[in-house]
């Protein structure tokens, strides 16, 4: 193999084992702000007690997240040096507010979050929180900004020739506000905050399988509902959004996604099928007309196919076609689960039923598959462009690294991340196992509890 | 716009000063950890360094970051070279952060001996790499006239220098470490580390003395601006002071002078490197006149720079509020309850 296909391969392996992470703390961060701001409006110290518990929890995803955030910093430098210099000075303002305003927010404002209980006033800690929070997200913006650019770059112009080529940056809010941006951002963001909600709705899902700390389960059950219900409506608006930026923006991306090979009127939309690329046809469950509603909001318009640009412009149709639809999947699993419980709760029969639970339990991992499909739909989406129009992929990769120090690297990354991931799991099964302390369960409520 | 690069270079050198400032005392503590044979005294070594220790490795997210942003080609260059050492590197820092977040997690002893090792290898890895790396760049690596990097993978960058000054400033950690600990613990414990603290600085100072000799002799180039402007040589005499004054704080019992003593030494000592190394941030081995990357053919445009310029006017104050603030909560000696590591 050559050095970029192995470079893209550490680099997915990279970011997609970094992105189970930021997620969570993201989705987490936002809980935790509701959680310990009920303890403050209510001076309720049950509410203290369970904050403390997934502060704990939230504590092992951010070690985690932030060590293997590290790699990243350096990946792009090591891995994809031509890129680096390519983009260095447009990414260099967006990096830079990145680690100024959001690291250093996060990372120092968890010291107090996890360590400073009894050193700070109780708002003062939950300023902490909303610092560490706050900082979580930034990180994600100014991150997602920087990938948006790559999508559909914007207020930038090309300044020399050959090995000295790059993109300099010309209007900054162009480049900050590129015209994916907005779409893609809250779009991730939503994305994050579905991974905590349904982290939480699974954790405590078990504790009311296992008839454990019923209070706090139930407690910490509502707000994830909340948080999950809202998010996963926001995502279907986001989602149209997004799709209709795409289309507009970069239409060979909408089409590969899609599987559009010829431009004709209307164009269906697929539910779930393959594509065969000996053909060029779409074989599954067709809507007609839908990807037309859905692009210009009449069923007759034809979207345009991949057929205006040459092959060598395509990106692999057949496995985004796979990813994008994956991902849609998966948000109609989380849009069922929280149908599920919701009705359960509504028949008051929640904890009865084992088998809404049980769907509870596991479906932490739906969000994480959306995420991960989302962002290889986003960026195999995008190829043979690693900047959309400006630079490709195979002209990106570090001019002097062999196909050898990838390959040791790439060993040594894999290893130490299963190691975590196994670390990781264990941990936070004990965790789980362990409980939470000092939340016992208040008589008055669990027979006033009817769910 | 000369003015512009110049403030960039002077915030890269900041956050290699802060970073070897902050964090190094949690790598200095990192290399002392197995001194401490109690789990008692292990657990209070990692509170020591608990709730800041993340915050302080931000530094060196933000030297690389800043290179990226200011100077991409130096970035580029930088990373592409020191391929395999960084790809170490970065292993030592995912196992130094996740030994301290799962050591105390369970009860187990070969639970917390596995990550006890683990903590201790990786913090006096991150200090030796950290320390090679600077020696190599002091030495300069062969760039062509394209600023690539034409040398070996790893054999070449184990240079009798580099590994000199690795040592270096592993001891110079270690000794931060020490003063840190003495001046975050009380009682018999407190007592204990006091003894630690004068090998520590007896180890510093050999290897000090050494690296300087031996760059006078064989790095002439660092010394060349010294030479020529001798009102530098200040510099070098108030890093001697700073480095006297630690022992004797440490005999007035007065701690945290003797901290920020350190750290004035730390700061001298890397002020020194700057102004030695100006305005290369990658020396070349080969043709040092028209291949090193430097100030001037890295930097980016005026209008990156001056929007750095802002975000740092802006970010800055604000970080170093927080970040006192934060200090300001921790203050004080270690006291371990239920939600410590």
């Amino acid at each position: 193999m050559d050095v970029v296909t192995l470079s893209r391969i550490q680099f997915a392996l990279n970011i997609s084992f970094h992105y189970i992470f930021p997620p969570l703390s993201i989705g987490l961060g936002l809980i935790l702000v509701i959680m310990e701001g009920c303890y403050l409006w209510t001076k309720n110290p049950f509410y203290e007690k369970m904050t403390q518990f997934w502060v704990k929890i939230f504590a092992l995803i951010f070690a985690i997240g932030v060590a293997t955030g590290l790699v990243m910093v350096f990946a792009f430098g090591s891995n994809w040096g031509n890129f680096s210099r390519f983009v260095g000075d447009v990414f260099g303002s967006i990096l830079g507010a990145e680690g100024i305003f959001a690291f250093f927010l996060e990372s120092g404002f968890l010291g107090i979050l996890l360590f400073g209980w009894h050193k700070v006033s109780a708002k003062m800690h939950f300023f902490a929180t909303v610092m560490v929070a706050f900082g979580a997200h930034f990180s994600g913006l100014w991150i997602v900004i920087a990938n948006s650019w790559m999508q559909t770059p914007t207020g930038h112009k090309i300044v020399g020739e050959g090995a000295s080529r790059r993109a300099e940056i010309d209007h900054f809010w162009e480049v900050l506000l590129n015209p994916s941006t907005l779409d893609r951002v809250t779009h991730v963001l939503i994305g994050c905050w579905l991974a905590g909600a349904f982290l939480v709705l699974s954790i405590s899902a078990y504790y009311l399988l296992k008839k454990r700390h019923i209070e706090f389960a139930v407690r910490s059950l509502k707000i994830g509902l909340v948080v999950a219900t809202t998010s996963i409506l926001l995502q279907l608006i986001s989602g149209d959004s997004s799709a209709r930026g795409v289309a507009i923006n970069q239409p060979i991306k909408l089409a590969a996604l899609e599987g559009v090979y010829e431009t004709k009127a209307p164009t269906p939309l697929y539910l779930t099928g393959y594509v065969d690329t000996k053909n060029k046809t779409v074989k599954g469950i067709e809507m007609p007309g839908f990807l037309s509603f859905l692009v210009y909001r009449n069923f007759k318009q034809a979207v345009p196919g991949l057929n205006q640009v040459d092959p060598s412009l395509w990106p692999n149709v057949a496995v985004v076609f796979q990813t994008y639809h994956g991902m849609i999947a998966m948000w109609g699993l989380m849009f069922l689960t929280i149908l599920f419980t919701l009705y359960a709760f509504w028949k008051k029969k929640l904890m009865s039923s084992k088998w809404t639970l049980g769907l509870l339990v596991v479906s932490v991992i739906f969000p994480q598959i959306g995420n991960q499909l989302g962002w290889y739909t986003a960026e195999m989406g995008r190829q043979p462009w690693a900047v959309q129009g400006l630079l490709k992929t195979s002209e990106a990769a570090s001019p002097t690294v062999t196909a050898g120090q990838v390959i040791a690297s790439l060993t040594l990354f894999s290893f130490i991340y299963l190691l975590l991931f196994i670390l990781f799991i264990y941990l936070l099964d004990s965790k789980i196992k362990q409980g939470p302390t000092g939340v016992d369960d208040t008589p008055e409520y669990t027979k006033a509890l009817q769910i | 716009m000369i003015y512009l690069e110049l403030f960039w270079y002077v915030i890269i050198i900041a956050a290699v000063t802060f970073y070897a400032m902050l964090d190094g005392f949690d790598l200095g503590v990192g290399a002392l950890h197995l001194f401490a044979k109690k789990d008692e005294e292990r657990r209070i070594f990692l509170n020591a360094i608990g709730p800041v220790w993340d915050g302080n490795e931000v530094w060196l997210v933000i030297l690389v970051g800043g290179l990226f942003a200011g100077f991409p080609l130096a970035y580029a260059t930088l990373l592409t070279a020191f391929y395999i050492p960084l790809a170490g590197l970065i292993s030592g820092l995912i196992f130094r952060a996740v030994a301290i977040e799962f050591r105390s997690k369970k009860k187990s002893p070969t639970w917390r001996k596995t990550w006890d090792v683990l903590f201790f290898l990786a913090s006096v890895f991150i200090a030796l790499s950290v320390g090679m790396a600077l020696g190599n760049l002091v030495q300069g690596i062969p760039l062509n006239e394209n600023h690539d990097y034409e040398g070996g993978i790893i054999l070449s960058f184990l240079q009798p220098y580099a590994i000199l000054v690795g040592v270096l400033v592993l001891a110079l950690f270690a000794m931060h470490g020490a003063i840190y600990l003495v001046m975050k613990t009380e009682g018999e414990l407190q007592e204990k580390l006091k003894g630690w603290v004068q090998p520590a600085i007896i180890f510093f100072l050999m290897a000090y003395v050494v690296t300087t000799l031996v760059t006078l002799i064989y790095q002439p180039q660092m010394t060349e601006r010294l030479r020529d402007r001798p009102y530098l040589f200040v510099l070098a005499l108030l890093d001697v002071l700073a480095i006297a004054n630690i022992p004797r704080e440490i005999h007035r019992g007065k701690m945290g002078f003797a901290f920020l003593s350190s750290c004035a030494n730390i700061a001298l000592l890397l002020i020194l490197f700057a102004v030695g190394s100006f305005p290369d941030l990658i020396h070349s081995s080969i043709n040092p006149e028209t291949n090193s990357i430097t100030v001037f053919n890295a930097a980016s445009s005026t209008t990156t720079l001056a929007i750095l310029a802002v975000i740092v006017a802006i970010g800055v104050p604000l970080v170093i509020a927080y970040g006192f603030y934060i200090y300001r909560v921790f203050r004080g000696k270690v006291k371990l309850d239920h939600m410590s590591y």
